[in-house]
């Protein structure tokens, strides 16, 4: 039964798909028989926006189903397996196309598909403007699709299935307004990009399969768990970092990020849905799946941590800067990702999966409310040509309201919570260290301040936009409703994490194993956490002070002009790449081409030049047509030689 | 019924043939001669296409050995006979074949503008060139099917092909005709040893196999003889640095030469190796491995980095051809089940892929009239469908999971980094390079503005365009969801061709 669950999404992509397919050949016939000039075809969202919610929304109601049979059942075998069909066998690698659900991917699955209803409702509103709502539906619903198959595979073929469909998805959805070869760029930057990564996936695979004869979850964890201590250093922490190659592609991590803030080009619902709430945790969510393996490599999990911190200072660092609304959100998205890597790095992976969940409410709900904003102000996304929405977009304002103090991390918002555990365990864990604990608190501050910077000047003070020529108006009922119940989420949604009670942690407890109680005092706890609240209201402090309009903020930048042009330019991150990779490799195929290929190879090969000058003087003489005449002579040479070698060898 | 149910083999390959011959009766001029023709050629070639069902059907999936096997003597005092048999090996290249040709024909239609009656003839003549090339289980007559091969597609591009086509069919002609003469010799070497060893001369294939060839390192006559079949092969596959004749064959051949040359014709250097070069010379393939993977590791990254800057569609598909069948050398070479399964099934999923890519590509170019990247420009808003047609067969070669192509590549690396880590892990940036090239040109051609004039009012594909590429879609999904359909026929096939061929090997991967 579990297969209906991206099953669903499918069967919804291909009747969207289809309807689109045959409207898109009519309309151009029609087209052609009035002989008309260009004349754009506006299509009604509804349709197809209600087919692909009723989709993904019969998904939810499957994966909640399960949640609630997975509840009934004892910790040690709480799964649901579903076996389709031999996928590829050859010798001795086999893949069967087979489904899984446990206490990890139910909690996935639910997020996916419940926040993706959500997303789904909201965009029926938000691209009812549109010309081609059936296309974008179509994608919605294979993204849906293909994040299901990745939480769902049995094995880790099936999940790089999906990884590649999701990355596809993304691919389509950022280019998807084609037409603005910026937008095209963008979505192929992010496709190039993750297959960076992917080669990283690959190669994780091989070693894994050369090491352990499979690919299979259950299977490979009782193999690792047998040969556990006699397993090579070397080869584990290879696994483990060839994998996480792979998630820094997926999950816009330092070296690979570069792409997420770019796909801000797609429609926003994708960048709520895709580039916030449930593509970009895959990483996560392999790492956690293979905590198994991952945890036997210190090195690894140290780089990891690493990574996931460094990345999240970095970004925020970024976001400080931006003045696009959806950038900075951008920024934001890859630095508490990074905090779900650092969380990750330090053994805490139940406190990653976690933030996920409350991640994917606040900054789905950030990035819906943002597009409640962009469409409200006619697609202006620069705040600081915002201003005063407070008033003109009430229900917009309270919405991100409380999206904004769930990512500030105040309590009792749901971001709160997990970010302290994250902050509690890079802090307390046998992994973890001060320095580490040091760098996410200062991120933690930087996140609430940027973050209040852009609340600040988007909905606090005065307009600074021209109010005669630009109309605000709120945004449709259609896109405010789910707002609503994503804010309900994000406010509450923490409960299920509260420190020592901690839900969360227990439910996961088959996947990753239960934390020994640190032996830390409770004490130290309770400062850490208060360190926290006053860092993030510090940082809102501060961002309320400063952005109360722009003057301040002016002077900042005059007097750190060096600092700032550094923090704008994302500190020149992409022109670095693009010196260092792409125009050598370029140019090196140019070189190729021409120096190579037509000057070297060829020059050699045609040094039977003369010959085949001559010869194509003399078969053209062929060309009127005399086959047989030319079949005759090439039989004739084929008897010749043969009589020759044979009598000759005899 | 019962002749031709002991026959099927011989119908299947000489039914296009004496087809087309029927047709050179038929009057050339007038205005339905165009018709006339490409119906002719397409009932011939559906007809081709309904044999090779009844063998699809009709084979077993069990046996590892020759099936619907035939046998006539023809030189008898040089063991030479007509036969013909089909194991799992070559019964998917000939499935290939019939199902590529209807589709190449339908989509001749409008492709050339003169002398319909040669063109078609000479394409139904090529069919069955390649199928016999891949059932006969001869190997001299293997040498004549693939010399007669050269013949009507020396004229498909001499004659219609584009404005440097003489130079360009030319090369390709020398290019083979130099390998394939080693090849004769060394087929007769083979067969004089039969003659030493077992006191006849023999080119059954089966026979040749017992033939014992001395091997000691590189000038030793297994390692020659190894590379005579080699040469000839991997020109024809083509191998780096042995690819320079496809560029140009593919940029001058008409679109049905190109799809050929690409569907078929390269396949026959793979089908080469493992019918021939690999079993008959297991030693001197574990003592060239590594030669062979370097080659083919180089192939697929210097493929796919020319691929990248040409200015020409039809080049850069052609220089991703290099790349995509440079995995099906590394597949072959890692010698174990995985990679050699893969190999074979790339060969397949490059015959859909590419043979789908030259397809679109010469629809467009039929409306167009050329083939500059630069000429085009947001085609996806005057093309939606052609662009989701585009975008599907791109996935495919770029081998995204879900699609034929995946398949192949995953299986490929797989095998190969059993075999040998560095080969695999060079190969796989090919991964990410082929993605760079195809999305980059497709960004070009398909995204952005119209920037051209000329392309603003472009008609979307006609329902004739749409049922040439309607059978290539299904195939890349099917075949990259439902692979074991395919690997059941092939499974034996391949079991025995791996015992064969590396019997020199200890497999300690594959052991264990």
């Amino acid at each position: 039964m579990i297969a209906l669950i991206p099953l669903f999404p499918l069967i919804g992509f291909l009747i969207n798909g289809i309807i689109y397919l045959v409207s898109a050949s009519r309309s151009l016939g029609a087209h052609e028989h009035a002989g008309a000039g260009h004349h754009e075809h506006h299509a009604s969202a509804t349709v197809p926006g209600v087919i692909a919610t009723v989709a993904i929304f019969a998904a939810f109601v499957v994966s909640a189903l399960t949640f609630f049979d997975l509840r009934g059942m004892p910790e040690a075998s709480r799964f649901v397996e579903q076996n389709l069909f031999t996928w590829i066998k050859a010798g001795d690698f086999s893949v069967d196309l087979a489904f899984r659900i446990d206490s990890l991917s139910t909690l996935f699955t639910l997020v996916i598909t419940g926040v993706g209803t959500l997303i789904h409702v909201y965009s029926i509103g938000y691209m009812g403007h549109d010309a081609t709502p059936g296309k974008f539906f179509a994608y919605l619903n294979l993204f849906c699709f293909a994040m299901l198959v990745l939480v769902m595979g049995s094995s880790l073929p099936i999940v790089f299935f999906g990884w590649e469909g999701v990355g596809l998805c993304s691919y389509l959805l950022i280019g998807y307004w084609y037409t603005d070869i910026e937008k095209a760029k963008a979505g192929k930057k992010a496709f190039v990009v993750n297959r960076i990564g992917d080669l990283g996936f690959l190669l994780g695979m091989f070693l894994i399969f050369t090491t352990f004869g499979t690919l299979e979850f259950t299977a490979l964890r009782e193999v690792v768990e047998k040969m556990g201590p006699s397993l090579s250093a070397g080869v584990l922490t290879s696994i483990a970092l060839f994998l996480f190659i792979g998630c820094t592609g997926k999950s816009a991590q330092i070296p690979l990020f570069i792409w997420l803030p770019d796909a801000m080009a797609g429609p926003t619902p994708v960048s709520a849905l895709i580039h916030a709430a449930t593509m970009v945790t895959s990483g996560i969510y392999m790492l956690t799946r293979l905590s198994f393996l991952v945890e036997l490599s210190p090195v690894a999990m140290m780089v990891i941590a690493v990574t996931g911190g460094l990345t999240a200072f970095f970004a925020a660092t970024i976001a400080v800067t931006q003045t696009d609304i959806k950038k900075i959100l951008a920024y934001s998205t890859v630095s508490q990702l990074g905090y779900m890597f650092l969380a990750c790095g330090v053994g805490a992976f139940s406190a990653g999966v976690f933030h996920v969940i409350t991640h994917a409410f606040f900054k789905a709900l950030l990035f819906l409310g943002a597009g409640s904003v962009i469409h409200g102000m006619h697609e202006e996304q620069d705040i600081l040509k915002m201003g005063g929405l407070k008033s003109k977009m009430p229900q917009t304002y309270f919405i991100f309201l409380v999206g904004w103090l769930a990512i500030c991390g105040v309590p009792p918002f749901s971001g709160f919570f997990s970010k302290d555990e994250i902050l509690w365990m890079t802090f307390s864990s046998a992994h973890g260290s001060v320095l580490l604990w040091a760098l996410a608190a200062a991120t933690a501050v930087m996140t609430a301040f940027y973050m209040t910077r852009l609340f600040s000047l988007t909905f606090l003070g005065k307009p600074r936009f021209d109010e005669k020529k630009v109309h605000v108006h709120e945004s449709p009922m259609a896109m405010i409703a789910p707002l609503m119940t994503l804010a309900l989420l994000s406010a509450v949604g923490g409960f299920m994490g509260i420190p020592h009670l901690n839900w969360i942690e227990h439910w996961l407890s088959p996947i990753v194993g239960h934390h020994a109680e640190s032996s830390t005092s409770p004490a130290l706890e309770w400062v850490l956490m208060a360190v926290s609240v006053a860092g993030a209201g510090a940082g809102i402090f501060l961002g309320l002070r400063f952005y109360k309009d722009l003057s301040f903020s002016a002077q900042l930048k005059a007097r750190w002009t060096g600092v700032h042009k550094l923090l704008t330019n994302k500190w020149y991150v992409d022109e670095a790449y693009e010196a260092v990779f792409v125009t050598p490799l370029h140019g090196l195929a140019k070189g190729l081409w021409s120096k190579f290929d037509v000057a070297v190879i060829d020059r050699i090969v045609v040094g039977f030049g003369y010959f085949s000058d001559w010869s194509g003087q003399a078969l053209r003489v062929f060309q009127t047509g005399s086959l047989q005449f030319y079949a005759l002579v090439l039989l004739f040479g084929v008897v010749c030689s043969v009589g020759y070698l044979i009598y000759g060898l005899v | 019924m019962d002749w031709f149910n002991q026959h099927l083999l011989t119908c299947l390959v000489f039914v296009p043939l004496v087809w087309g011959l029927v047709s050179l009766a038929f009057p050339a001029q007038g205005e339905g001669a165009r018709k006339l023709f490409f119906a002719w050629a397409l009932v011939g070639s559906v007809i081709a296409f309904a044999i090779s069902l009844v063998l699809l059907n009709q084979y077993d999936p069990h046996g590892a050995e020759f099936q619907f096997v035939e046998k006539a003597p023809w030189i008898v005092n040089l063991g030479i006979h007509y036969q013909l048999g089909l194991d799992g090996l070559s019964l998917w290249l000939v499935m290939l074949t019939t199902f590529l040709m209807p589709i190449v024909i339908l989509a001749s239609l409008l492709a050339v503008e003169e002398k319909f009656k040669g063109y078609f003839f000479l394409l139904l003549f090529l069919e069955s060139g390649m199928l016999g090339a891949f059932v006969v289980t001869d190997i001299f007559l293997f040498y004549v099917f693939w010399e007669a091969m050269l013949i009507p597609m020396y004229f498909l591009i001499g004659v219609w092909g584009g404005k440097q086509r003489i130079y360009a069919a030319m090369k390709f002609f020398l290019y083979t005709m130099v390998g394939s003469l080693l090849m004769l010799v060394a087929i007769f070497y083979l067969s004089y040893q039969h003659k030493v060893q077992f006191g006849a001369f023999s080119t059954d294939i089966l026979s040749l196999y017992k033939v014992q060839i001395p091997f000691a390192g590189f000038s030793s006559p297994q390692a020659l003889l190894f590379l005579a079949f080699a040469l000839a092969f991997a020109i024809k596959v083509p191998l780096f640095p042995l690819h320079t004749w496809l560029p140009d064959a593919h940029v001058q051949a008409p679109t049905s030469g190109s799809v050929i040359l690409a569907g078929v014709l390269l396949k026959m250097g793979g089908y080469g190796f493992m019918r021939f070069a690999f079993p008959l010379f297991p030693q001197a393939v574990a003592y060239f491995q590594v030669t062979f993977l370097t080659l083919g590791s180089i192939a697929i990254i210097y493929g796919a980095f020319v691929a990248m800057v040409q200015p020409d569609i039809k080049k850069l598909v052609a220089y991703s051809s290099v790349s995509h069948m440079g995995y099906v050398i590394i597949g072959l070479f890692s010698l174990n089940a995985v990679g050699v399964t893969g190999a074979y099934y790339q060969m397949l999923n490059h015959g859909i892929s590419t043979g789908g890519l030259f397809l679109l590509v010469g629809m467009i170019y039929e409306r167009r009239h050329t083939r500059e990247i630069s000429d085009f420009g947001g085609i996806t808003k005057v093309m939606p469908v052609f662009a989701v047609a585009f975008m599907i067969i791109t996935l495919s070669s770029i081998a995204l999971p879900g699609t034929n192509g995946f398949i192949g590549e995953f299986m490929i690396l797989l095998g190969t980094w059993k075999a040998n880590k560095a080969a695999a892990v060079v190969s796989g940036f090919g991964v990410i390079f082929g993605a760079i090239y195809m999305l980059w040109m497709f960004q070009r051609v398909m995204f952005g503005k119209v920037t051209h004039e000329a392309n603003r009012h472009l008609k979307d594909l006609s329902i004739r365009e749409m049922a040439v590429l309607a059978p290539l879609i299904v195939a890349v999904f099917a075949m990259g969801i439902f692979p074991m359909y395919f690997f059941n026929k092939l499974e034996p096939s391949i079991d025995r061709f791996i015992q064969r061929s590396a019997g020199a090997i200890t497999f300690s991967s594959d052991v264990r």
